[in-house]
């Protein structure tokens, strides 16, 4: 009888904090509305890999090694970085590109938001990270957990769990972290800016050509990051070519929802206590929020740059939707707005300057992977 | 800290973010063109 609770004395302090860091992941999820789709499945693995003698994930006896079902998947599905590119299928599938190629100048604030990237990246070898550490941690900035993980994974960071879970943590907080930094660094009379906006009409010969073409340019320019930006673009091209609507549904549906539900959970194989707590872990999740908050910073100022140049003005607010968190980013831009001023209307700029944001981010990603990699 | 590993790598902040300028800068030049092409076809 006894046997069956000798593993108790296997239970290590670390664990028990893991589990309480796997239930506070849950909590959020759940109570806070925090990205749940992720944070839950995260919380539920950070708990699961950290039982004592896991068999969910490998372990090694005496009589030799039994490989765990989470390694198995991570080993099938992030390893060889298949999950992320089939999210993007999906999520390419459900943007709109048509703000954007209404108005094609908004795509300047998608890259000017990506400063904080680079910024992290110079921050994160301040505080001593090797240089390729340091490039995966910078691409928490990228707002986008897909590339993120890939290009984290592709670097071979050891600090795979800590960047994941920054990265989704942060984008669910954008509400909370966009605001005060966006009105640290413009005034009211910036703010209130207005931009009616004037939609031009977008052929579908236009959102047909754009996926293709985008993909072959970003392809030719970094090769590396060639298979992120296909799959979000394929993923797009269904969408927009008008005769495949059932496999346009499957992807934003079905597949998204598949993959999410497995990516959450595998990624908790790195959340095992032993390489998760540790001090770099605080040190990461720090420079997570200072790249989310250099990001914001990018797009604000560089749309301020551009307003000294401009006859017609733009509400400088908009440049913060360049980061790729879509589409949180773009509805805290237009609700800021509208506190200002009860008639300002922002949402459509924000939402061209959100998805202008998610290609690139992408293109951020290729370029680190062609700097670094 | 490491003030030699900040400044080393302030060299890839600037080919980093005038490289995604760059990018950015051929993708709008192509959406002006597509917008632009398919106006003239529609015509």
């Amino acid at each position: 009888m006894l046997e069956l609770f000798e593993n108790f004395a296997n239970i290590d302090f670390r664990q028990v904090i893991m589990w309480i860091i796997g239930g506070i992941l849950i909590y959020l999820a759940i109570k806070k509305d925090m990205e749940p789709t992720l944070l839950l499945p995260i919380g539920f693995g950070a708990i699961l890999v950290n039982l004592p003698l896991s068999g969910a994930v490998t372990q090694v006896y005496e009589k030799g090694e039994e490989i765990g079902i989470i390694d198995i998947l991570f080993n099938a599905g992030i390893a060889n970085e298949l999950f992320p590119l089939l999210l993007f299928v999906g999520i390419g599938a459900m943007i709109d590109f048509g703000p954007l190629l209404s108005n094609p100048k908004l795509m300047l604030f998608g890259a000017a938001a990506q400063f904080g990237i680079f910024f992290t990246l110079s921050m994160a070898r301040l505080f001593g990270f090797d240089i390729i550490d340091a490039a995966s941690i910078s691409i928490i900035g990228a707002a986008d957990g897909p590339t993120s993980i890939f290009v984290a994974n592709y670097l071979g960071s050891q600090y795979l769990g800590a960047i994941i879970v920054a990265a989704y943590s942060y984008m669910a907080l954008v509400p909370i972290v966009q605001p005060p930094v966006i009105k640290l660094i413009t005034t009211k009379k910036e703010r209130l800016i207005r931009m009616p906006y004037e939609p031009k009409n977008v052929t579908k010969l236009t959102r047909i050509l754009f996926p293709i073409v985008i993909t072959m340019i970003t392809g030719i320019v970094s090769p590396r990051s060639v298979a992120l930006i296909g799959f979000l673009m394929f993923g797009n091209l269904i969408r927009e070519c008008g005769v495949l609507d059932s496999l346009s549904d499957t992807a934003q549906k079905t597949l998204a929802n598949l993959v999410t539900l497995f990516l959450g959970i595998t990624i908790a194989t790195k959340m095992q206590a032993d390489q998760f707590l540790k001090l770099d872990t605080l040190l990461i999740l720090g420079l997570g929020l200072v790249a989310f908050v250099f990001d914001t910073v990018g797009g604000v100022m560089f749309a301020k740059f551009l307003n000294l140049f401009l006859k017609k003005k733009i509400n400088p607010m908009i440049g913060a939707a360049g980061i790729s968190a879509f589409p949180m980013s773009a509805r805290v831009v237009h609700k800021m707005g509208l506190q200002e001023d009860e008639q300002n209307f922002l949402l459509m700029h924000s939402i061209g300057v959100n998805v202008s944001g998610q290609i690139a981010s992408v293109i951020a990603g290729g370029l680190i992977l062609n700097l670094i990699g | 800290m490491s003030l030699e590993n900040f400044v080393s790598s302030l060299s890839v902040m600037l080919k980093g973010m005038v490289g995604i300028f760059l990018v950015t800068g051929v993708i709008i030049l192509i959406m002006i063109l597509l917008n632009k092409l398919t106006d003239i076809k529609k015509k």
